[in-house]
C-alpha cells in the first residue's frame, strides 16, 4: 500500500485546500459536508484515504499551477511602450504629417 | 455552449489560447476545444440527481458538455468534485484547471469516437514503450538511479499481474511477450468505459502503463508516481539546476492531471453502499 502518511493530516490539509478554493463559505459548500460526513462508508478506510490524499494532491496542485501561470504565463505580451522602456528608449511622439 | 437557457445573444468566442488541444476540424480550427477563459457568469453551484446520474447546475441553468449533451456523472462524489472546480473559479473560469470536468466531458462526448476495445488496445501499446522499461546506459549515475527507482515498480507489475516485462537498453525498448500484453487487456476489459477513459488518460500523461496501474492499484501516490516518470528531468535538475517557470509548472500539470485522472478512475469504479447512522435519542 502506498506511503501515506497520518490520515488526520491528510484530513487537516484537504480542509485547509477546500476553504482556500471556495472563501468564505467553504462549510456550506458540497465538497466540505462530503468530507466531514457523518455517514458510514462501507469501504476500506486506506482506500478513502489515498482518496482523500489523492483528492488533496489534485487541489494543491491546481492552485500551485495556476499561481505559477498568473506569475510567468499571464502577463501577455508587452506594448511597443514597455518594450521600448526595457532598454530606455521613449517612442516618439506623433510623426509629422503622413504622407 | 454549456448551459440549457442561452442568453438571447451570442456571447463572443474568446481565441484559443495555447492551453488544450483537440481534434482539428475540416475547416483548419480546433473542433473541440472550448475558450481557455471567460467571465464567471453564476452565483451558485449545487448539484442534483437526475435520471441519468447527478447533474450540476450553475444558478438555475443544468450544466452541458461541449457538444450539448446534459453533464451527468454516474457518482456523487465524482459530481460533487466538479461542482467544487466550477465553485473554485473567481472572476474568470479557467478551463484548462478544471480537470475533472474535462475528463466527464470526454466521457460523455468520445470525441476521439472510439470504442472500448480500441481505448485497452491504445493503453496495452503504451507498454512497449513504457517509460520505466527504456533504460540509459549513460551517464552511470543517471542509470543507477533508474535502476534503483524503477526495478522495485517493475518487479512489483510483475508479481502483481503474474507477467513477465523486463527493461531494455536498446532504442527498440523492451519485448514484451504476447502473454503479457493478453494478461493487460483483460485486466483492462473489467474496469467501465469511464473508468477506462481515466485510465488511458493517466497512462499518456505519465507515459506509462505500469506507472499507471501501480497508481491505480493504490501501491504508489501520485507524487510518486509523477516523480518516477519524471525521474530523468528530476535527474537533470539536480545536476544543472531548476528553472521554476518550466520545472515547476510542468511538474504542477502533470501532478494535477495525474490526480485528476486516478480519482476519476476511482470514483468511477468504484461501488460503495452508504449506511445511515441510526440517530440515538
Amino acid at each position: 500500500m502506498a506511503a501515506l502518511g497520518a490520515p488526520l493530516r491528510t484530513l487537516r490539509a484537504l480542509l485547509r485546500e477546500l476553504r482556500h478554493a471556495a472563501g468564505r463559505s467553504y462549510r456550506d459548500s458540497p465538497a466540505y459536508r462530503h468530507v466531514v460526513t457523518s455517514e458510514k462508508l462501507c469501504r476500506a478506510q486506506q482506500e478513502l484515504h489515498f482518496q482523500a490524499a489523492t483528492y488533496l494532491c489534485l487541489l494543491r496542485s491546481v492552485r500551485e499551477h495556476e499561481a505559477l501561470h498568473r506569475e510567468y504565463h499571464g502577463k501577455g505580451e508587452r506594448s511597443p511602450q514597455e518594450v521600448a522602456g526595457l532598454v530606455g528608449f521613449r517612442l516618439p511622439q506623433q510623426p509629422g504629417g503622413k504622407g | 455552449l454549456w448551459w440549457a437557457h442561452s442568453p438571447p445573444t451570442r456571447l463572443p468566442r474568446l481565441p484559443p489560447a495555447a492551453a488544450g488541444s483537440g481534434p482539428v476540424g475540416p475547416c483548419g480550427r480546433r473542433a473541440y476545444a472550448p475558450p481557455a477563459e471567460r467571465k464567471r457568469f453564476y452565483q451558485n453551484v449545487s448539484i442534483s440527481q437526475g435520471e441519468g446520474g447527478f447533474e450540476i447546475n450553475l444558478d438555475h441553468r443544468k450544466l452541458k458538455t461541449p457538444q450539448a449533451k446534459l453533464f451527468t456523472v454516474p457518482s456523487e462524489a465524482l459530481a460533487i468534485a466538479v461542482a467544487t472546480e466550477w465553485d473554485s473559479q473567481k472572476d474568470t473560469i479557467k478551463f484548462y484547471t478544471m480537470h475533472l470536468t474535462t475528463l466527464c466531458n470526454t466521457a460523455l462526448d468520445n470525441p476521439t469516437q472510439r470504442n472500448k476495445t480500441q481505448l485497452i488496445r491504445a493503453a496495452v501499446k503504451f507498454l512497449e514503450t513504457d517509460t520505466v522499461c527504456y533504460r540509459v546506459e549513460e551517464p552511470p549515475a543517471l542509470a543507477e538511479l533508474q535502476k534503483n527507482e524503477w526495478d522495485p515498480v517493475v518487479a512489483w507489475a510483475e508479481k502483481r499481474y503474474n507477467v513477465t516485462i523486463g527493461s531494455s537498453t536498446s532504442i527498440l525498448g523492451p519485448n514484451i511477450p504476447a502473454s503479457t500484453k493478453d494478461t493487460f487487456v483483460s485486466h483492462l476489459a473489467s474496469y467501465n468505459m469511464w473508468a477506462l477513459q481515466g485510465i488511458e488518460f493517466v497512462i499518456t500523461q505519465l507515459k506509462s502503463l505500469i506507472l499507471s496501474m501501480s497508481l491505480i492499484d493504490r501501491h504508489i501516490t501520485v507524487e510518486k508516481a509523477v516523480l518516477l516518470s519524471r525521474l530523468e528531468e528530476e535527474y537533470q535538475i539536480r545536476r544543472w539546476g531548476n528553472v521554476e517557470w518550466a520545472h515547476d509548472y510542468d511538474l504542477c500539470e502533470l501532478r494535477a492531471r495525474t490526480a485528476a485522472g486516478t480519482l476519476f478512475v476511482h470514483l468511477c469504479s468504484e461501488s460503495s453502499t452508504v449506511k445511515h447512522k441510526l440517530l440515538q435519542d
